[in-house]
């Protein structure tokens, strides 16, 4: 089964959630989706053994077959290409702006002179290995790229169905959360009781209501802040999964990379007991 | 006039605090929300809404049932998986590239426009703001961003103001990215563990990427000191600058329960830090 960790409002403790119960339970594979900002890497230390740069493919136009028609420019929507007609025997000129590119390949195929290839562009990186038992996989975004949700798909291309996939999902609400959350069985969303965690979790709860996704919440610092979210839950049926208080240890242990139940091991019963509700649906 | 941007990489380090207490000490500035698909600094200024637009932006495919042969060209062409087998598009998965409308051989496929959020023009008690909504599981987060600093800089050109404050987002994408163009100084909050360091790190990058001046704040310094001395060292040895350290005190998130901004709220050592911070940012 897949099961994403989400949140909306960052901070709230999604690493620490998806961490700490892939660690406490058996078969499992890690995915860290949050591509932008990867962190488990940092409280699992994975020893790596494999790095695949990732690609997008976007188009190279061969000067010496293009007649500038214009057809790729116009039907390219995310304004990748421009196409300047040649004039008085002067050859045109066609610009591709690759960082626009969503690599949707429309150019390339209705290209009526066959002049346009697909090439690689490299945005980023996806690194495997394993911690222990746990397989491990990450993607991490090259600096200046702002497309993350093609370096999503490929970090999940390595789920392994035969396994517990914990997938440790960005922040937000748009397109990098909703790429990295698709597909999951379930998904839990952490939160803080406070006005921000609330705001953002109500935000976060409307997007998995759209995609279908069944999901509970785990409240973090929960003695923190305003009993809303609580009530919140409550009035929309939403099922509270575990409540962790704000201790000065674990939040100790937490800026240190060490996972809660590596520094208090009583706490892994109830990451299992988190994992087995899940499991057995009893939500 | 001069834009600032408040950032983070990782989210949850207290960007909108602190963006909050700027809004509070700044004089004659205007304020833009930009974390735009999860926007919390309303809850702080309780804006009161003068203009509402519609955020359109992006194209969506939709099949029309009584002209498609089902010939399947569509549902191979997509790169997105956006078509199911049974010839339904998935709006969420879709980016609008065309190409199935294009490659349709009875033109059974339109593409029509997304309404993808809202945006507005707010008076707050600190003056003027402009903020968005992303629609839920929406993309074009950037495009949002952009159009909402555009807003904020007639805004401040017509009222002859001093500053722009820009509440960022998380992350090192499109977002991000889109709240840096122009910016004169980026505002990096982090935390003292290894997550926010290891993260405040990548977006410094992305800020020098963009040749965007950046300055350091260690929020919540004091929950662990040696991690803050780290990152002291750390900034020292790189050439980071390091504008100020602001501790951890419960009568910040007491504040933000009662919608106020730190700096309207009951005497803690916390204001002094961020007035430090902001006098420092006047040279």
């Amino acid at each position: 089964m897949i099961i994403s960790i989400a949140s909306g409002k960052g901070g709230t403790g999604k690493t620490t959630i998806a961490v700490n119960l892939a660690l406490s339970i058996d078969n499992v594979q890690f995915l860290d989706c949050d591509v932008e900002e990867p962190n488990a890497h940092i409280f699992l230390k994975p020893r790596i053994n494999r790095q695949e740069k990732a690609f997008i493919l976007v188009p190279e136009i061969d000067n010496s077959k293009c007649v500038y028609c214009g057809k790729c420019a116009k039907v390219c929507v995310y304004n990748a290409i421009a196409v300047l007609p040649g004039q008085e025997g002067k050859k045109g000129t066609a610009l591709v702006f690759a960082h626009l590119c969503h690599g949707c390949g429309a150019c390339s195929a209705l290209c009526p002179k066959k002049a346009i290839k697909e090439v690689n562009r490299e945005i980023g990186v996806v690194e495997s290995g394993n911690c222990g038992k746990i397989e491990f996989v990450h993607g991490k975004l090259n600096i200046g790229e702002a497309m993350s949700p093609p370096l999503i798909r490929q970090v999940k291309e390595h789920i392994d169905p035969k396994k517990t996939v914990i997938i440790d999902a960005p922040p937000g609400t748009s397109c990098p959360v909703v790429v990295s959350v698709k597909g999951s069985d379930f998904c839990v969303l952490v939160t803080e009781p406070t006005p921000f965690g609330l705001n953002d979790l109500i935000l976060a709860a409307e997007v998995l209501k759209k995609l279908a996704i069944s999901f509970g919440v785990v409240i973090n610092r929960s003695d923190l802040g305003n009993d809303k979210t609580e009530k919140y839950c409550k009035q929309e049926n939403i099922p509270i999964l575990m409540r962790i208080p704000f201790k000065k240890e674990i939040a100790m242990a937490y800026s240190k990379g060490e996972p809660i139940v590596k520094a208090f091991p009583e706490y892994k019963k109830y990451f299992l007991e988190l994992f087995n509700t899940i499991r057995n649906g009893k939500i | 006039m001069k834009q600032i941007v408040i950032i983070s990489g990782k989210g949850g380090t207290g960007k909108t605090v602190i963006t909050g207490a700027f809004a509070a000490l700044a004089k004659n500035k205007v304020m833009a929300d930009c974390d735009v698909d999860a926007a919390d600094l309303h809850l702080l200024l309780q804006p009161k809404i003068k203009e509402r637009h519609d955020f359109r932006s992006g194209l969506s495919a939709s099949i029309d049932k009584k002209i498609c042969q089902q010939c399947g060209k569509c549902i191979a062409a997509c790169r997105f998986n956006a078509i199911s087998d049974s010839f339904v598009i998935d709006c969420v998965s879709c980016e609008g590239c065309g190409f199935c409308s294009h490659i349709c051989p009875v033109q059974a496929i339109k593409m029509n426009e997304n309404l993808a959020g809202e945006w507005f023009i707010s008076e707050t008690r600190f003056g003027p703001m402009v903020h968005a909504k992303l629609g839920i599981a929406e993309e074009n987060s950037g495009k949002l961003v952009s159009l909402v600093r555009k807003q904020a800089k007639e805004l401040a050109e017509k009222g002859n103001y001093d500053w722009i404050i820009i509440d960022g987002a998380p992350g090192i994408g499109c977002p991000v990215i889109a709240s840096l163009s122009g910016i004169d100084c980026a505002i990096v909050v982090t935390e003292p563990t290894l997550s926010g360091l290891h993260d405040a790190l990548r977006v410094i990058e992305v800020t020098k990427h963009f040749n965007v001046p950046s300055r350091l704040v260690i929020n919540k310094y004091d929950l662990n000191p040696d991690m803050s001395k780290k990152i002291e060292e750390h900034c020292a040895k790189n050439k980071i600058s390091l504008i100020g350290k602001v501790r951890f005190d419960k009568a910040v998130v007491e504040a933000m329960v009662e919608g106020k901004t730190i700096m309207e709220y009951k005497d803690t050592l916390v204001k002094d830090e961020i007035r430090k911070i902001w006098g420092k940012l006047q040279v």
